[in-house]
């Protein structure tokens, strides 16, 4: 994937973050955590999990989010997936 | 009341998803049924209700769950109240139960229950509202001889839609369960009059329900009123379980 593909890639993984987490834009940074930064129960990052695999057209499997705490891992996810 | 709200329910065409179907509609509801083996008639209500959406179904299967989903949320919106009534009987010793009978009840009784309520919590959740009630049984905590199979299930639904219930609370959607006792319908007719009143006599009551008696408990649970009401097990059962 090219920078600016990544890039973009990230705006669209955002716009989901936001509309999902209810947070300011400004606030989803790779190194902000789910459950510290963000304040996000289990039941919204499985929301993200749901909207991320609509909008990307992925799917990712239970055993895969195990280790997931941060916007960057998460992000990381899906663009592997691509 | 629950004036404009979209509802389904699953096996709406007779007995106590019927009653309920009707009595959505006739709160105000816009309410889809499921069916299986004949549509529910007539689709009209009183005057100024929606006609009611008959959505054939089979709950056992998953592209049937999805697909009258889909058709709801294109001809009505999105689901906003839920009400699993599918369920049916096989009913036989334990020794002589097969595995088919076993699993054709369990399957859907309790895992339709599972698959249809995690669809509607889907578009619930986002929707941050939600109401979901569960046709239980009183037999599922009282146990019924003959009945090993029905009743694991309708347990099985106390235990399922109390988790449910802990897991969308804090979305503004509540869970609750309904355990009606002997209620008049063709589940009960193929046990003749002589079983039948051999039932009622053990009831408190000393008669079988109709099926409007348990719409009423739904229609509180599913209503703006009851928004602080959820994981609750609700006999309406003439006092035949009392104490459980």
């Amino acid at each position: 994937m090219t920078r600016v593909d990544n890039e973009a890639a990230f705006e669209k993984f955002k716009e989901c973050a936001v509309e999902v987490l209810q947070v300011p834009a400004e606030k989803i940074t790779p190194a902000a955590s789910f459950a510290g930064d963000l304040e996000a129960d289990s039941l919204e990052v499985v929301e993200l999990v749901m909207a991320l695999e609509e909008a990307f057209d992925i799917t990712v499997e239970e055993s895969e989010l195990e280790g997931v705490e941060t916007i960057g891992q998460a992000f990381e996810l899906v663009t592997s997936k691509l | 009341m629950s004036e404009g709200r979209v509802a389904l329910v699953t096996g709406g065409s007779r007995g106590i998803g019927l009653a309920t179907a009707r009595r959505l509609q006739r709160d105000g509801c816009r309410v889809a049924v499921t069916w299986r083996s004949a549509p529910p008639a007539p689709l009209e209500g009183p005057a100024g209700s929606e006609p009611l959406l008959p959505v054939s179904c089979d709950v056992t299967s998953p592209e049937q769950v999805e697909a009258a989903f889909k058709e709801t949320e294109e001809r009505l919106g999105n689901v906003e109240i839920l009400v699993c009534s599918a369920g049916i009987t096989d009913d036989t010793l334990l020794l002589r139960m097969s595995e088919d009978s076993w699993s054709a009840v369990i399957e859907t009784n309790l895992t339709a229950t599972y698959r249809t309520c995690k669809r509607a919590s889907q578009k619930m959740l986002r929707a941050r509202y939600g109401r979901i009630v569960l046709i239980s049984s009183v037999v599922g905590l009282l146990g019924s001889a003959g009945q090993t199979n029905y009743a694991a299930s309708k347990a099985g639904l106390v235990g399922f839609g109390r988790s449910l219930a802990r897991e969308l609370a804090g979305r503004n959607i509540t869970v609750n369960v309904v355990a009606p006792g002997v209620v008049s319908t063709d589940m009960t007719a193929v046990l003749g009059a002589e079983r039948l009143s051999a039932l009622t006599s053990a009831v408190p009551l000393q008669r079988a329900a109709e099926p409007e008696e348990v719409a009423g408990a739904v229609a509180w649970l599913v209503s703006e009123e009851a928004g602080y009401v959820t994981g609750a097990v609700i006999p309406v059962d003439g006092g035949l379980g009392m104490g459980h």
